[in-house]
């Protein structure tokens, strides 16, 4: 597979860090080696080779690592660096899969009664990869595979964990045209971060699912707060009601994010701090107008984005009355 | 056998049944390799054959030339182009080294789109 190599980020040190580590340890072979397998292995292969059949078969060697796979229920014995190294690529973006090579050796044959069990170190994870599929890194492991405790071979297997080409790695809205996005590239494309909802500020959250900017106000000196915090800021009170907000803003202040990029957005974006008409101000998108045209002082309205299934966002949409 | 020698070539019609079965047999579920409409939702055009598949493919070749006493010491192989259903699959192959009962094949597997697998075989031949 042809690939053109990127100067290493940030991203890349810390999935190196995962170099060295084990994707598996002590896995064990759901299947002990047996002929039902054997048989529908060949069938599928068209391999008619008599040394895997009748009472002296042995498994075809390059059968090596069905023993091992996880099949519908998942996983065997992968390590928790393994899933950690996987989360990471996901989380950026590369969340397809694709083998590209596979290296194995055979020291002894595998017979029908064989209890398998593998260990399997991260050997490598490259730097990003630009490929014909997609932009990604390339993973090889290791794995040595035992019967009955004995080593009978060994496997080195590479995949590529990349960004579909043609469906680039950050495909969120631009910020103005956000209704690009609809929830069928959502599926499988990089998701925007959640928001982390606590009970300090579940309100606002629900607020937001009912199409509400709820703006907290203390409960002792009536300021208003946003965002939403246990107590206040001015007189330390922690009692608090809501008020809605009319939904009416300006532009206080913006930057426009060209680098680094991050997954599900798509530089560059302007990232708007808005002041309300009740005089709290919030960090959210300026929609509706291009990056580059977004001024202090224009004024703005909110509007509710549909990112995906599960995240409704406040934004603020450019021309609003003010 | 000796260095030089060209094994016949091995012509596999790229079925979807094969694709399927070849993933169920190595026990592979990942969807790419048996549903074509989330394959394509990742970017491919239908679904592909998986690469323990092509393996087996590989290893068959081998053991299909070399005959009933040939027994696979090692196989290792790099994807290109993938193996989609209704193309074909040209397997070639070129004794590289032979050493004692031992031989090293150079395998190359060519469908409609160019390489998708190239690789070594290291084979023993009992005598």
């Amino acid at each position: 597979m042809s690939g053109t190599e990127t100067p290493p980020d940030e991203l890349y040190e810390r999935l190196a860090a995962y170099e060295g580590r084990s994707a598996a340890t002590a896995g064990v072979g759901k299947d002990p080696v047996n002929l039902p397998m054997i048989r529908h292995w060949c069938e599928a292969m068209g391999d008619a080779h008599p040394a895997y059949e009748g009472p002296g078969a042995v498994a075809p060697p390059t059968m090596l690592q069905a023993w091992t796979m996880g099949g519908l229920s998942g996983h065997a014995g992968r390590s928790e660096a393994y899933d950690e190294l996987s989360a990471l690529l996901d989380g950026a973006g590369y969340t397809s899969v694709v083998a590209t090579d596979c290296e194995q050796e055979y020291l002894r044959p595998l017979r029908p009664g064989d209890a398998i069990t593998f260990d399997a170190v991260i050997e490598s994870v490259s730097p990003r990869k630009t490929t014909k599929l997609g932009t990604g890194h390339f993973v090889t492991t290791r794995m040595d595979v035992l019967a009955d405790g004995e080593l009978a071979g060994t496997h080195r297997f590479r995949i590529l964990k990349y960004a579909p080409a043609g469906r680039p790695p950050k495909p969120a809205q631009r910020a103005s045209k956000p209704e690009q996005r609809t929830p069928e590239t959502a599926a499988a494309a990089p998701r925007r971060p959640r928001p982390v909802v606590n009970r300090d500020n579940a309100g606002f959250w629900e607020g937001v699912a009912a199409h509400r900017l709820l703006i907290q106000r203390c409960g002792g000196c009536a300021s208003l707060r946003l965002p939403w915090l246990p107590g206040c800021a001015e007189c330390g009170s922690p009692e608090w009601d809501t008020v809605e907000a009319s939904g009416a803003g300006t532009v206080y202040s913006y930057v426009v994010m060209h680098h680094p990029p991050f997954p599900a957005f798509d530089p560059p974006y302007a990232v708007g701090l808005v002041e309300l008409a009740e005089g709290v101000r919030i960090v959210s998108n300026v929609v509706g107008v291009p990056y580059d045209k977004v001024r202090i002082g224009m004024p703005v309205r909110l509007e509710f984005l549909r990112v995906d299934d599960e995240l409704e966002l406040p934004v603020f949409r450019a021309g609003g009355e003010g | 056998m000796k260095p030089g020698d060209e094994l016949p070539p091995l012509t596999i019609p790229i079925t979807r049944t094969l694709i399927v079965a070849g993933a169920v047999a190595s026990r592979d579920y990942q969807d790419v390799h048996h549903d074509a409409e989330l394959a394509r939702e990742k970017g491919s055009p239908d679904i592909f054959m998986n690469i323990l598949t092509t393996n087996g493919l590989v290893g068959r070749y081998i053991t299909d030339h070399f005959g009933p006493r040939a027994a696979l010491r090692g196989v290792a192989i790099r994807l290109g182009a993938p193996n989609y259903p209704g193309d074909t699959m040209t397997l070639t192959g070129t004794v590289t080294e032979v050493a004692g009962d031992t031989a090293t094949v150079r395998v190359v597997g060519a469908n409609g789109l160019g390489h998708h697998v190239t690789g070594t075989v290291t084979v023993e031949v009992a005598r």
